[in-house]
């Protein structure tokens, strides 16, 4: 078989073009490189692929799909492409014992267009964990090395929230918080009550006009994608930018198969699979950032064998795969009967919570180590199919009556969710299963899974803190369903709340760690993995606003760099 | 013909591309959309059902209407198109068909079974008695029998509440608002004490 080889030579070649490799698109082109950005999916057109404002009824599916398949799936039919749990022709494996679920996005923008835009900083002992309790392992960067660029990621990107001083939940560059929502307005004031911190949220959507986009119009509807721009995505945000320079040559449909070394041992080429011809393409380029996504990224690396690297490239720690981690996730809520009596109004606000609780047991002794927060909503919100089901199981009945009950209890129930920090253990991890290939041939990942103990103790705290909210706030909890013994106090299984990071992380020790604290490989100079994969640990914190952050470092250490020389003419 | 949605939005697109680095809309312009979107009216035309038998489709509107009839504050689902929606969605699904087709078969077989009719030809007591054995759980413990009536029934309840609430008339009823452009958000209006 001939392999084509794109005859330019690119100062540097992005894999992926999400939160990371958006990010990495413009700071380098915007920093005089020429780069090359693969995304394995399609582009994203706003005007065919967004479906805000639409209502139901404009649907005959009314959302749900062909024959109702979407119903309570994560995403229906008003959303954007933003990915899924299982993508034909690409299979992963749990091994035998194990459930993990992986989300993958293939679309320009990748995750982001899935993201619920929390952009929450990491705290300075969230970096220092071993130090402050002994457990996991501490980053090789503090705090200190990752605020300017929090500045300069919100800066840009536009968050909102408030200035607390809240040692757990560092305050960042903000835009003014949208008005509570009643919803948000009971549970602030039970909080107080309770003595636990409930503050307006920090999201990356505008509540003002911010660098050229216009401000949020309220609809509530972010993850259906935006037409004015006004949340954060890497294809609207990050993207066109690093077009404007002309230093950018986009390459969708293209699947990452290898990184080719050469004789010196520095990454020299991409191997990937353009989809429209199926045929096997080469890119060559003078650095190589990866940010395929954690477990993608990983998975390439492992599949990029050689004789120098044996064991997969930028992997003679062995760490490539370890260290899988996912945030600790349960859902519970309750019924109060105090939103019964609210008028009618219009409830919608941003996409997202309009307040949240930051970690507040941080100077006390608790069951579990490290901390959760809690994120919340509910109330007055577009009707959906699906909507009136545990209501119908628990009235039974027909009639005006059964009717007169779904109006009395609409938008009564607030739901809360916890999402706290796990710590990695031996037995997460991900590999290449030595016989599933895709449907190119490329080796598959497979997932080994299991939940700690600190983290199931975790989530028990998490469901006895919203048992006593919904109770103080004169509500009835209504406890999460899945308490059998897989889903101890409700725990999701690994991957669900699609925080998956850790696979190829960073440390001082190249025995230990596969990349320095620029995310650059120990192993091989001119590779660096950008995305979550290089976490170290996983705060109760989304990543990926610390994603975007760890890439403009990674990329302003890039470019400075190249200016010296370091990466060749 | 009428201008979609997409048309519209399109067209805004190439225009707010020219001047701008990113694929912005100016607010004005998409709130001018979705008022065009929401005064285009969906033609109404008379439903052939795609997968139930006229016999069983009518069963289907009763029993939906008697989920959720009309009454002095809203139309029922009949009117929302609960009926439409769940025969599209059973003609797409072989579970829904099962669950459906079965169910309204068992339903008449059972009032033949009792009343010597089938449901639709039973007097509205005779359907009000059947209907309160369905429509209740409980009921399952005393006659086992029931048991494909009341799943069926569960079922139904659930696809008729969904027909009616995701339906224009059904949304009104609640008092959902929103889905629009609101420059500020307000908040919550106070929250009524007691």
């Amino acid at each position: 078989m001939q392999v084509r080889c794109t005859p330019k030579a690119f100062d540097v070649c992005i894999i992926g073009s999400g939160a990371s490799g958006g990010t990495a698109a413009k700071v380098l082109t915007e920093g005089g490189l020429n780069v090359a950005l693969l995304e394995a999916g399609p582009p994203i057109i706003p005007e065919r692929d967004y479906k805000e404002h639409v209502w139901p009824y404009d649907l005959p599916h009314r959302g749900v799909g062909v024959g109702g398949h979407l119903r309570h799936q994560l995403n229906d039919e008003f959303m954007a492409p933003n990915g899924a749990w299982e993508i034909d022709g690409e299979p992963y494996v749990s091994a035998p014992g194990s459930k993990f679920l992986w989300f993958r996005s293939r679309i320009v923008g990748g995750r982001t267009n899935h993201w619920g835009r929390i952009a929450l900083r990491m705290a300075p002992v969230d970096f220092k964990v071993r130090s402050h309790d002994g457990m996991g392992d501490d980053w090789p960067i503090s705090y200190d090395d990752v605020a300017p660029y929090y500045d300069k990621v919100e800066s840009y990107i536009g968050v909102f929230g408030t200035k607390e001083n809240i040692p757990s939940a560092p305050d960042g560059m903000f835009l003014p918080p949208p008005k509570p929502r009643c919803t948000e307005t009971i549970v602030k004031k039970t909080c107080d009550k309770l003595n636990i911190a409930c503050i307006p949220s920090r999201l990356a959507i505008l509540t003002k006009p911010h660098n050229g986009r216009a401000g949020c119009h309220y609809c509530g509807q972010c993850g259906r994608g935006c037409m004015t721009a006004s949340n954060f995505s890497s294809s609207q945000v990050m993207i066109p930018p690093a077009e404007k320079t002309g230093r950018l040559t986009m390459i969708t449909g293209a699947m990452a198969r290898e990184l080719i070394v050469g004789k010196d041992g520095k990454a020299a080429a991409v191997s990937y699979i353009d989809k429209a011809t199926k045929e096997e393409r080469r890119l060559n380029a003078r650095v190589f950032i990866v940010a395929a996504s954690a477990c993608e990224s990983a998975r390439l690396l492992l599949n990029s064998r050689s004789t120098l690297f044996p064991d997969g490239l930028a992997n003679s720690s062995g760490v490539v795969g370890r260290y899988l981690m996912d945030t600790v996730g349960t859902h519970c809520g309750g019924y109060f009967p105090q939103l019964e009596r609210m008028p009618a109004h219009n409830h919608d606000g941003v996409g997202g919570m309009h307040m949240y609780l930051p970690w507040w047991k941080f100077d006390r002794k608790n069951d579990f180590l490290r901390g959760y927060h809690t994120e919340f909503g509910g109330g007055r919100g577009m009707p959906g199919v699906g909507d009136y089901d545990r209501l119908c199981d628990d009235f039974e009945g027909y009639g005006v009556s059964l009717k007169r009950e779904c109006k009395k209890k609409y938008g009564t129930y607030i739901g809360f969710s916890g999402r706290g920090e796990m710590i990695p253990n031996e037995n997460c991890y991900c590999e290449i299963d030595p016989s599933v290939v895709d449907q190119w041939g490329i080796p598959a990942l497979r997932f080994h899974w299991k939940w700690g103990d600190n983290e199931i103790k975790m989530a028990k705290d998490m469901q006895e803190t919203y048992r006593e909210i919904v109770e103080a706030a004169g509500g009835i909890f209504i406890p999460s369903t899945r308490e059998d013994a897989d889903h101890p106090y409700g725990i999701a299984d690994g991957g669900v709340i699609i925080h998956e990071i850790g696979t190829v992380r960073m440390g001082q020790h190249p025995s230990t760690s596969a990349l320095n604290g620029y995310c650059q490989a120990h192993d091989v100079r001119n590779l660096f993995v950008t995305d979550g994969a290089s976490f170290v640990t996983n705060a109760d914190k989304n990543p990926t606003l610390t994603i975007m952050a760890l890439t403009w470092r990674a990329c302003d250490y890039l470019l400075d760099q190249s200016k010296k020389g370091n990466f060749g003419a | 013909m009428t201008i979609s949605r997409r048309d519209i939005l399109k067209s805004l697109t190439m225009t707010a591309v020219g001047g701008s680095v990113l694929r912005v809309i100016p607010l004005e312009a998409a709130e001018y959309a979705h008022r065009m979107v929401n005064s285009e009216k969906a033609e109404t035309q008379a439903y052939s059902p795609k997968y139930f038998s006229a016999h069983a489709y009518k069963t289907l509107q009763s029993l939906c209407n008697t989920i959720i009839p009309p009454d002095d504050d809203a139309k029922g689902a009949v009117e929302a198109g609960a009926p439409e929606f769940i025969d599209l969605l059973t003609s797409e699904n072989s579970d829904y068909q099962l669950t459906l087709g079965g169910g309204l078969m068992w339903l008449d077989n059972t009032c033949i079974d009792r009343y010597e009719k089938p449901y639709l030809d039973c007097t509205s007591a005779q359907q009000k008695e059947i209907l309160d054995l369905i429509a209740y759980r409980k009921n399952f413990k005393n006659d086992p029998g029931l048991g494909q009536g009341i799943e069926f029934f569960g079922f139904l309840r659930k696809l008729t509440a969904d027909g009616f609430f995701t339906s224009e008339i059904g949304i009104e009823y609640l008092g959902y608002i929103g889905n629009t452009f609101v420059q500020d958000f307000p908040g919550c209006p106070p929250v009524p004490e007691k």
